[in-house]
């Protein structure tokens, strides 16, 4: 069954929910009816896409996106592409896990590497980084401490425990305390022959 | 910024009569640095909570900033034991992405890699499960004693043993010549041989029997909601091989069958492995006699070989699946039209069909969920990523 045809399936079958085709996928205008589309998706007898594939976040500068990739394990059939939109800032979105118990390890995975909140979701915590970390590393803007460069709590940290400090090291550590910026690692773009 | 929002369900309320302990990260039997935060009741789990990412790596925001082929070689890293069916998934996705076709020959030996590391996975894991069980280490050095005539064929053709970096977009690095043709095919005639050897060993194995039968019992309807892929979704019965329902690569010319479990206990999910791997020979057979020689790369490729740079994928995004051995690999790319891939994205098996590890071990022992992770088949580097 073609994209448009589902759409068409689904705007039936749920009066008020809008959807867009955006690259051969549908996207839900109004990120709170995603479950509504997904247990129409799951539960429509000419559908039954029972297998949520893939789930997974994506930053698009201005927005932050959950991607799902749905295939009917019943029907042999697929596949049909659901995204969401939901703003950087506050990134909230609601989660799949009551309908698709496949979502909830992918769910967190999205959650630590974006930072989109899934609401409803039974155990909403990181997944691979520690809990204490700050940040959320697969964002654009996302910048990587560096870990040669001393900042002024490590020389701290170190002089404690009665590590020598250079004093080119202590005097960076310094330069960065006073213009209050972090030790910051280049990002890589890749050089010419990789 | 939000704090990672601690739910009540971690929370475990002891009342004295239970123990918490964690086995793992550093445990033989959590097949690498995978921790299990257990709660017991005498031997009984009460709970169980996989903790993760001791080996996390952000291999995606790697990829995100290198080119498309030199991502290759970081699939092979994903899953350590199986880097043909890595290599495969990651140039399916680029391949669908700019719409790259593949000479017959290269498919062709593509599939014979791929039939070949699943051979390789399933008798590794069929011994390290074992191994679990407290048979240790004389099935896992039967199979390895396989598993080593099948690397060094690899390593002929590849250059290396497990990290191969074998496949290009549109084709493959280097032909394989006759000679190695003849060594698979000498491999795949002896290994039926084989395989007898280690089942009667194994399959009747009143202990065996006794420690898998009834454990760990995974129902059709939860693997699927549960997104569980690979010999253990088939070992509850589902039928669903992507190799079948999606024919990609030359499958659809193959003549073979999808080994199902009946009840998906841990000795099913074993039992369809053993005979996963006579189809897989199969297949081989068949590839070996029909493939004839001929290109191994696309022509409109082979200028990239030396400047991967200058590949740029026209906008668009895609989704390239494979049927790995340890269920579906995904690659989700998103392509801005620069070297570099906007999005990627791995859907590793072994990482997803750990949600249901909790389910499958509450109520039995301790002893019985080392067991059951053994089934579930995991390899830490794509558990991590």
């Amino acid at each position: 069954m073609k994209t448009e045809e589902i759409k068409a399936l689904i705007e039936k079958a749920l009066p008020g929910v809008k959807l867009k085709l955006v690259r051969e996928s549908l996207l839900v205008e109004n990120a709170a009816d995603l479950p509504r589309v997904a247990k129409c998706l799951k539960e429509d007898p000419a559908l039954k896409f029972d297998y949520l594939s893939s789930v997974t976040g994506a930053d698009y500068l201005t927005y932050l996106e959950s991607v799902y990739h749905l295939y009917s394990m019943e029907k042999k059939a697929g596949s049909i592409v659901l995204r969401a939109r939901t703003d950087r800032a506050n990134p909230r979105l609601p989660s799949l896990v009551p309908i698709y118990r496949g979502a909830e390890y992918q769910e967190r995975e999205a959650y630590d590497l974006y930072g989109i909140v899934y609401e409803n979701h039974p155990d909403m915590r990181r997944i691979f980084m520690w809990d204490s970390f700050e940040g959320w590393p697969m964002r654009k803007d996302y910048e990587q401490e560096d870990s040669e460069t001393l900042e002024a709590a490590d020389v701290e940290w170190l002089e404690k425990r009665g590590v020598k400090v250079s004093d080119a090291d202590r005097a960076k550590a310094e330069e960065l305390r006073k213009t209050g910026k972090r030790a910051v690692a280049q990002k890589p773009t890749g050089s010419p022959e990789a | 910024m939000n704090k990672g929002e601690i739910s009540p369900k971690n929370e475990v309320q002891h009342d004295g009569q239970t123990l918490e302990i964690n086995v793992g990260p550093q445990h033989p039997s959590t097949h690498g640095v995978f921790r299990m935060n257990m709660v017991l009741d005498g031997e009984t789990v009460v709970s169980l909570k996989p903790v993760m990412g001791y080996l996390h790596r952000n291999h995606e925001q790697i990829a995100e900033n290198m080119s498309y082929a030199a991502s290759m070689p970081y699939t092979d890293r994903l899953d350590y034991f199986n880097s043909m069916s890595n290599n495969f998934g990651w140039s399916l996705a680029v391949e669908k992405l700019a719409a790259i076709e593949v000479p017959e020959r290269a498919q062709y030996i593509r599939v014979i890699m791929a039939e070949l590391t699943r051979i390789v996975n399933h008798v590794s894991v069929i011994g390290f499960l074992l191994n679990d069980l407290g048979a240790f280490f004389t099935p896992v050095l039967y199979a390895f004693r396989e598993r080593e005539k099948i690397l060094d064929l690899f390593e002929e053709v590849s250059g290396a043993r497990m990290m191969c970096n074998y496949f290009r977009f549109g084709g493959i690095k280097y032909d394989v010549p006759q000679s190695v043709l003849e060594r698979i095919r000498e491999i795949v005639d002896k290994f039926p041989k084989f395989l007898d050897e280690f089942e009667t060993l194994l399959t009747k194995n009143e202990i065996l029997c006794m420690r898998c039968q009834n454990v760990g019992v995974l129902p059709a309807e939860l693997a699927v909601n549960a997104s569980i892929t690979g010999p253990m979704l088939r070992a509850s019965g589902v039928n669903y091989d992507i190799r079948k329902v999606d024919k990609y690569s030359i499958y659809d010319r193959f003549n073979f069958k999808v080994p199902l479990g009946k009840k998906g206990d841990v000795y099913d999910r074993y039992y369809v492995r053993v005979l996963e791997i006579r189809e897989s020979l199969k297949i081989l057979d068949q590839a070996l006699k029909e493939i004839k020689p001929g290109e191994i790369m696309n022509k409109k490729m082979v200028p990239f070989l030396k400047s991967p740079r200058n590949f740029k994928p026209p906008v668009g995004e895609a989704y390239g699946r494979v049927e790995a051995p340890k269920g579906e690999l995904g690659f989700y790319v998103v392509s801005d039209g620069t070297p570099q891939p906007w999005r990627y994205h791995v859907r590793a098996p072994s990482f997803i069909n750990l949600t249901i590890l909790e389910d499958l071990c509450l109520g039995h022992k301790l002893a019985d969920a080392i067991v059951i992770l053994g089934s579930v088949d995991i390899v830490l580097g794509e558990v991590d990523h």
